[in-house]
């Protein structure tokens, strides 16, 4: 499991038939679940497989979702850092605001076929609740949203647009109150409800073949970047930058360029006060691998086996494990794992808002911390993708707060 | 280390053969380890075979216990901000195993502690503490690789929970590699939840017989003599969980402290539960 290991053929062939991205994914979930999950494999196998389901997808993405989303020049902040060109991925143009809704459609066109008739998720910074609640809107399923109280307080206007959306907001008060917690509390609404009840998780983290499906609906968007960066500038780009919490949107733009060798790839996690001081969420950077929420994957814990909260400014990324897939990515050695802390975010979410008129959200911020970093070092010939996975209007109180701003 | 302590499958066997004997179901106590600090909890464990207790599921301590409702989820934050950890939980159990050679004791948790633990370090020191078997709630049988071939390779037993949603087509999987007795969840739920139906349970009892010889004990719900009596007449044992760490949390003072009430508490309840369940076939 070190880099000395032999390079695949290919880094897109994962997961295995039992869900496993080398020594991490699997199915680590409670009996009560197993059949449903069988059941959801077989489903969504044969989704893939049926063109139908594919147009269907297709259609929402265009005319529900808004898809594509530009790929766009950001010419005053190259200019700015005066090294690499920036180019955004602007999922954040997505219908609610974020990259969650190409997943929220996938899973949910996915639970009609399957038959099911309640639909429940999870919720941190509220963007893949809203996301959820949306697409149950649009399909008239009712939908049930778990949040951590904390996210509850600090995202005000994502609980409101969710009740508006006909969703139900249950918070949770257990453990660290927060992403992990509401997770948890889905799992137990799901093994009552199993009959009736899809969980559309909303990561690409969780037993198998969530990992995978949530990622391939992702791809969608690196899928784009590609056929837009050739059309752009007639070559693929030298670098790739996203921000990971569970990861999701990283992973839809990194793995359709995952075996093209001359694209380097950094995803970026959360170092919240800075990953020495023990209050951040940077589980590739300085957690273990462990067993959390269906899956085998790097988390961060005691010497006990005990989950230690994770702590950031974006509470999208407020997460103590990461998707199974960037955990495998990382021990290869194919993708390069770094950490922002929160005033590196706030200073990236400034200039961005300042030099390209775009108010990102906090957890792009990071991708973008990075890109501040990176790009002067880089020669003016060389091009960076940076995905754009939110818009920061949810943000807004978080960010006036940290600076002292009274609204 | 002498034979009279170390766990393993025969001393779940042997306290199946003896109930078998004495023509009656037995009483699965569950308690948290730890809970609610690990001088309490030992008082608790030590007072529980005298009360009636036929076998004993210890629960290992977790953060994130996803398959349990809030009483048991709540046991386990009371013993992890006591300090419990899984070195203690194991000499609770040996300092238990020190005085009784014969109770049967069933770890039951989650997996990520024992994967942090280390598989077999913790397979061979919970087997010289005197574990006999263990339940891991996040391990069905896809990932028996794990823990649960090691397990039964160690001698211990590897106890499945079955569900209302096995099927005669998942049944078969499920009982592979299991040993000393299969554990019935009644409901499809957390712990602690609603119960199931007589009807629902000979049901399921039927369906179970089908697929093992193994003695079958049926738990989540239960929370009164009446129900451990009811579940006593089908099933080969009954186990409470949640019923008996809520004694636990009723019995502390407003800090959360343990009180002399405590052991003497949780052995009342236990008592009411063994007479239910001794009496249900008379």
């Amino acid at each position: 499991m070190t880099s000395s290991s032999p390079k695949p053929n290919s880094y897109r062939t994962l997961p295995d038939t039992d869900g496993h991205f080398g020594n991490y994914g699997g199915r680590f979930v409670a009996e009560t679940l197993m059949p449903l999950i069988l059941e959801l494999e077989q489903a969504y196998k044969d989704a893939k497989n049926d063109p139908e389901f594919q147009k269907e997808l297709d259609y929402y993405l265009k005319y529900y979702v808004g898809r594509p989303s530009p790929l766009y020049f950001a010419e005053r902040m190259t200019a700015e850092l005066g090294g690499a060109k920036v180019y955004f991925k602007r999922d954040e143009l997505n219908h609610t605001g974020a990259h969650k809704i190409n997943n929220c459609i996938g899973q949910i066109l996915l639970a009609m076929r399957m038959g099911k008739t309640r639909i429940i998720a999870e919720t941190g910074a509220g963007q893949h609740g809203v996301a959820t609640a949306t697409v149950c809107a649009r399909f008239g399923l009712p939908c049930t949203v778990y949040m951590g109280a904390k996210d509850i307080e600090r995202q005000s206007p994502n609980v409101f647009r969710m009740k508006l959306l006909g969703a139900e907001v249950k918070p949770v008060e257990s453990g660290s109150r927060s992403l992990k917690d509401a997770m948890n509390e889905a799992l137990r609404d799901w093994v009552t409800n199993v009959e009736d009840t899809f969980y559309i998780i909303g990561t690409a983290a969780g037993p198998h073949p969530y990992p995978e499906l949530v990622r391939d609906f992702q791809c969608v968007i690196g899928n784009e970047a590609k056929e837009q960066i050739m059309e752009a500038e007639g070559r693929l780009p030298d670098l790739l930058v996203a921000a990971i919490g569970g990861g999701s949107n990283a992973i839809g733009l990194f793995h359709p360029f995952l075996d093209d060798k001359d694209v380097e790839i950094t995803g970026v996690e959360a170092a919240g006060h800075g990953v020495h001081t023990g209050k951040h969420a940077a589980s590739l950077t300085a957690g273990a691998p462990g067993v959390l929420h269906g899956n085998r994957t790097y988390l961060l814990m005691d010497d006990d086996g005990q989950i230690t909260e994770a702590d950031s400014i974006s509470a999208g990324l407020d997460y103590p494990g990461i998707g199974p897939e960037h955990s495998w990515l990382k021990d290869i050695g194919r993708v390069n794992y770094v950490a922002i802390t929160d005033k590196e975010a706030l200073a990236a979410f400034k200039l961005c808002s300042e030099c390209e008129g775009i108010i990102p959200a906090l957890e792009p911020s990071h991708a973008l911390a990075h890109v501040i970093k990176i790009a002067p070092t880089m020669s003016k010939d060389k091009i960076i993708i940076v995905n754009l996975c939110g818009r920061g209007d949810k943000d807004i109180f978080t960010v006036a707060e940290a600076l002292g701003v009274k609204l | 280390m002498s034979d009279a302590i170390i766990g393993g499958k025969d001393r779940i066997e042997k306290r199946f053969a003896k109930l078998k004997e004495e023509g009656r179901a037995g009483l699965v106590t569950f308690i948290t380890a730890g809970d609610p600090d690990p001088e309490a909890s030992f008082e608790i464990l030590k007072a529980l075979p005298e009360a009636g207790a036929d076998i004993i599921e210890l629960g290992m301590p977790f953060t994130d216990p996803m398959a349990d409702g809030p009483a048991i989820q709540e046991a386990s934050n009371r013993a992890l901000a006591a300090g419990m950890h899984m070195r203690k939980t194991l000499s609770l159990v040996r300092g238990f195993r020190d005085q009784d050679h014969e109770t049967p004791i069933i770890l039951m948790g989650y997996y990520n502690p024992i994967y942090i633990y280390g598989v077999a370090e913790f397979l061979e020191d919970a087997r010289n503490a005197g574990v006999d078997g263990l339940i891991v709630v996040d391990l069905p049988p896809e990932e028996d690789e794990e823990l649960c071939v090691p397990t039964v390779e160690k001698g211990l037993s590897f106890i499945r929970l079955t569900t209302p949603t096995s099927d005669d087509k998942r049944l078969p999987k499920l009982v592979q590699n299991t040993s000393g007795f299969v554990y019935y969840v009644s409901v499809a739920g957390v712990t602690g939840a609603g119960s199931a139906s007589n009807e629902q349970i000979i049901e399921a009892m039927e369906r179970l017989r089908r697929h093992t010889k193994l003695p079958i004990a049926v738990g989540f719900g239960i929370k009164t003599a009446a129900q451990a009596a009811e579940v006593a007449r089908q099933a080969d044992a009954a186990v409470v969980g949640s019923a008996i760490v809520s004694k636990i949390a009723e019995s502390l003072d407003e800090n959360g402290k343990a009180t002399d009430k405590t052991a003497s508490m949780v052995t009342g309840l236990v008592r009411e539960l063994a007479n239910g369940v001794r009496d249900a076939r008379k």
